[in-house]
């Protein structure tokens, strides 16, 4: 035994290999599921960055091992985005940590990893490959079928074909073999499709799913979100390292204009008040600053009052979308939507955007039903210990907005940010940020207004019909039995008195009602 | 001895018919009302006095309660009230038939036949409301109508009575011919008086002491109809005494505990009950209350019990009754208070078996003359 540690370095790829846990690959039930869902969000991502309404087509069959249990599954996954450039394909699906994603705008996924990690996870569960097509729109498709190479991150391309385009088709197509227990994976898929349907009304998505069975979500809307546009780093959000990058890339000789060029928000006025604030000379070179000035550059940064972000760079759903995707999925009687105005937390813009509906599909009884989506994902684990349960179940009091948690109800909260706060890196629940926390309740309280406005009509709406009822069932009985009584055949018709009781309900209420007994 | 008083009976109508008829049209009246509202397409209602508390008030003309000036309709317009309304007219009809096919039905009993039309009451008190209700509309005792309540109190000694009852038209009957008394219910009420050869009416809260005045011949000894109360009297009971005060000429006497509820008992009889402000000729207001006094348990030395809070509470509850008005309720109470004890009418027992009728009542009579 050597008495010496090896130290050895490691590849992007190999890392996650060792650490699959942390992308949500952590079983075979768990990896399909993170599967399907980041084929999905790429697809969604390829599409909406140009305003194209989605279709996606995806497609699960078995190929061997057991059903009841981890077994060898295919997936297939296409759409209609704005596809890749050939030459960059191969690194694209093949280099793990290789993507469009690292800049300041609000995509779906962060890592640039997803589409990568399942792959990686199919390849090294059946040691297959995994077949790429891909066009952007001219006239051929290329087709790569390729492996990763982990230690080296590196793809490595066993066949590269072309394919006419004569139809000038953009998108791609993803194909491999993976392992997965899809018979328990089963319903958090279908769950995760039928709320990304809410959530992106404007996509139509086929899934074909192992037993052949057909799923359909049907667009109702071919207007998709304004695509966001890309932002520099607000310097709330900043930390030392990423200040040190930019000083590393920076062309401007002074800090003044170092401020102004690399920095959300900041112009010549507010960064020439920072500089002064922090004690550096606004002609300082940044590429001289000393590392404890970087420090207290950064640090001077959180407490100094800047501008708040602007929400240019987020994609919200909006009122119109959001009402649009809960009135596809769960045919409401009432359905009730809110944006409210962007807010910042700790230098990052976010926007949240809530929905309430009542009744058609919602199942009643078990509380009140809640739908979180955070850029456009739904969230799907984890709900008990998210910001927006907690405002639903603990901080609203449904009582007063004369609603309660038998009824069937459900919440709808979209967080959409440059950077969710999510708690954990499993990224499925949303941490309680004073800010987001203030937001989602502001915001939730706003549509629960509206509910108790409908609730209040359907419960009078109830009353009246109550009220019909009970003279309904009453008068055509004074009849008969005072008929009787005065020894008359044929009771009185009581239908008038019956057709005068709707109109008349508002005009009295309790005249005559001077018993005192 | 005075000779046996003859009543004039046969003048037909007989008084018992009169008052049939009258409830009869009576009930007709109010289903004219509610079918000719509902043919000219108006919200069927009726109008009542009010019997709420503040409604109550005493009338020294007819030494009774009454309802007031103030009425409260029920009208089918109103979501609260149209199903009372309905439950009114439909008990109004099932006493119509009632009257007319010579049946008689109790409170329970109307509560169950309603369930058979749909028109189940919540409860019984809630029945029980709504024939008071129909009560306060007709003027008229659900005696009257034929309906009872389920208690029944007892009557004895030499009246001679005719029935006027389905089936038993004509018959007579003599109310000493059975030792244990005659049980009074619609068929003794509803019956007319034939030959009376009694020249007072004597009643008693007591089952026992109704009992030992039959064993001790009070009827003979003192020319007396004895009644068992039973406790508070039934309102039949209360308006057969009246009846027999007014066409008999009958004083009455009242024999109860010496205690603030045996004293109610008397003057309920006397002056009528709140509960029944809305009804005439259920009391009997030349009635006497003959005892036990609080006065006798000094007198006579009578065993007795202390009064606990709830006696006391109520004998200044009936300080302030106005039926309590009269010299001897107030000294009486005055008494109660000042003793702070009661006794029952067998604590005169202690002197022996016959010394309330041998001694006792002979001083009462003559005391009251």
């Amino acid at each position: 035994m050597s008495l010496q540690e090896v130290f050895q370095e490691i590849s992007a790829a190999d890392f996650f290999y060792r650490n699959r846990d942390i992308a949500g690959f952590t079983n075979p039930t768990r990896a399909i599921y993170s599967t399907i869902r980041e084929l999905v969000e790429n697809s969604l991502d390829a599409c909406e960055i140009r305003g194209i309404p989605p279709d996606i087509y995806l497609r699960i069959s078995h190929e061997s091992g057991p059903t009841d249990g981890p077994g060898i599954y295919r997936v297939h996954i296409e759409d209609n985005g704005i596809g890749i450039p050939h030459d960059i394909i191969p690194s694209a699906f093949g280099q793990v940590l290789f993507g469009s994603k690292y800049k300041l705008r609000q995509t779906r996924g962060t890592f640039g990893l997803g589409g990568k990690m399942a792959i990686l996870y199919g390849q090294i569960t059946t040691h297959g490959q995994a077949t790429i097509m891909s066009s952007t729109g001219p006239t051929k498709i290329h087709q790569y079928d390729l492996t990763i190479d982990i230690q080296k991150n590196k793809p490595d391309v066993i066949r590269h074909k072309t394919h006419p385009n004569e139809n000038r088709w953009h998108g791609a197509v993803i194909d491999f073999s993976t392992e997965a227990d899809y018979t328990r994976a089963m319903p958090k898929i279908l769950e995760y499709l039928k709320q990304t349907a809410i959530v992106a009304p404007y996509a139509s998505m086929t899934y074909v799913d192992p037993r052949g069975r057909l799923y359909r979500f049907e667009r109702v809307t071919v207007q998709t979100p304004k695509p966001p546009q890309e932002t520099l780093p607000h310097p709330y959000g900043v930390d030392v390292e990423t200040m040190k990058r930019l000083i590393d890339i920076t062309k401007e000789r002074t800090m003044q204009s170092f401020m102004k060029t690399h920095f959300h928000r900041v112009g010549k006025t507010i960064a020439s008040g920072f500089l002064q604030q922090v004690g550096i000379p606004a002609k300082r070179n940044p590429k001289k600053l000393a590392p404890d000035e970087i420090v207290r550059i950064v640090n001077t940064m959180k407490s100094y009052k800047f501008l708040a972000p602007d929400a240019s760079c987020l994609s919200p759903l909006g009122e119109e979308l959001l009402e649009a995707g809960i009135k596809k999925e769960l045919s409401p009687e009432f359905v009730s939507v809110y944006q409210r105005k962007p807010s910042a937390y700790a230098g990052f813009p976010f926007i949240v955007e809530v929905g309430i509906a009542y009744g058609g599909q919602i199942e009643p009884g078990g509380g009140i039903r809640l739908y979180r989506f955070a850029n456009k994902i739904p969230l799907l684990f984890d709900e008990a210990s998210d910001v927006s349960w907690k405002v639903v179940n603990t901080e609203v009091d449904w009582r007063h907005y004369k609603a309660s948690p038998d009824m069937p109800i459900a919440v709808f909260v979209h967080i959409c940010s440059t950077k969710v706060p999510y708690k954990t890196v499993g990224k499925e629940f949303i941490a309680d940020r004073p800010d987001v926390e203030r937001e989602v309740l502001n915001a939730v309280r706003e549509v629960a207004r509206m509910l108790s406005l409908f609730l209040s009509k359907k419960i009078h709406l109830a009353r009246d019909k109550h009220r019909l009822d009970v003279f309904q069932k009453y008068l055509p009985k004074i009849a008969d039995f005072s008929a009787k009584l005065a020894k008359r055949g044929k009771p009185p018709d009581v239908s008038p008195l019956l057709r005068s009781v709707l109109r008349y309900e508002k005009t009295e209420e309790s005249e005559d009602d001077q018993d005192s007994e | 001895m005075r000779k046996p008083k003859k009543v004039k009976t046969t003048k037909t109508p007989s008084r018992v018919e009169q008052k049939k008829s009258i409830v009869l049209s009576s009930l007709k009246g109010l289903g004219e009302q509610l079918y000719s509202q509902l043919s000219q397409n108006q919200w069927p209602s009726v109008r009542m006095p009010s019997r709420s508390i503040t409604n109550i008030h005493y009338d020294q003309h007819t030494r009774q309660y009454i309802l007031g000036d103030h009425y409260v309709r029920r009208s089918a317009r109103n979501i609260r009230h149209i199903r009372p309304l309905t439950q009114l007219t439909w008990t109004g009809s099932f006493v119509d038939e009632l009257a007319r096919e010579g049946k008689t039905s109790t409170l329970r009993d109307v509560f169950y036949s309603a369930q058979a039309y749909e028109m189940s009451f919540a409860d019984q008190a809630e029945s029980d409301d709504i024939i008071t209700d129909l009560e306060t509309v007709l003027g008229h005792a659900r005696e009257d109508f034929n309906v009872f309540p389920e208690e029944r109190s007892a009557i004895f000694g030499d009246l001679t009575i005719q029935y006027t009852v389905r089936g038993y038209e004509g018959r007579r009957l003599n109310l000493s011919s059975h030792p244990d008394g005659m049980m009074i219910g619609p068929a003794l009420t509803n019956a007319e008086f034939v030959q009376c050869k009694a020249d007072k009416i004597i009643a008693i809260e007591k089952g026992g002491l109704f009992t030992r005045f039959i064993e001790e011949r009070v009827h003979e000894k003192y020319k007396a109809l004895l009644i068992h109360t039973a406790g508070q009297a039934p309102r039949a009971t209360r308006g057969l005494i009246r009846r027999m005060n007014q066409e008999l000429k009958l004083p009455v006497y009242i024999f109860c505990d010496a205690d603030p509820w045996g004293m109610h008992i008397a003057n309920v009889i006397i002056s009528g009950s709140a509960n029944a402000a809305h009804l005439r000729e259920l009391n009997t207001p030349d009635a006497k209350w003959a005892g036990v006094y609080a006065s006798d348990i000094v007198e006579y030395k009578l065993p007795s019990d202390p009064l606990t809070d709830l006696d006391i509470k109520r004998l200044y509850e009936l300080e302030k009754d106005p039926r309590y008005d009269g010299k001897l309720w107030k000294r009486e109470i005055e008494t109660f208070l000042k003793v702070k004890r009661k006794a029952e009418q067998e604590a005169f027992s202690r002197y022996g078996l016959s010394f309330i009728v041998d001694e006792y009542l002979p001083a009462k009579l003559k005391e009251l003359g």
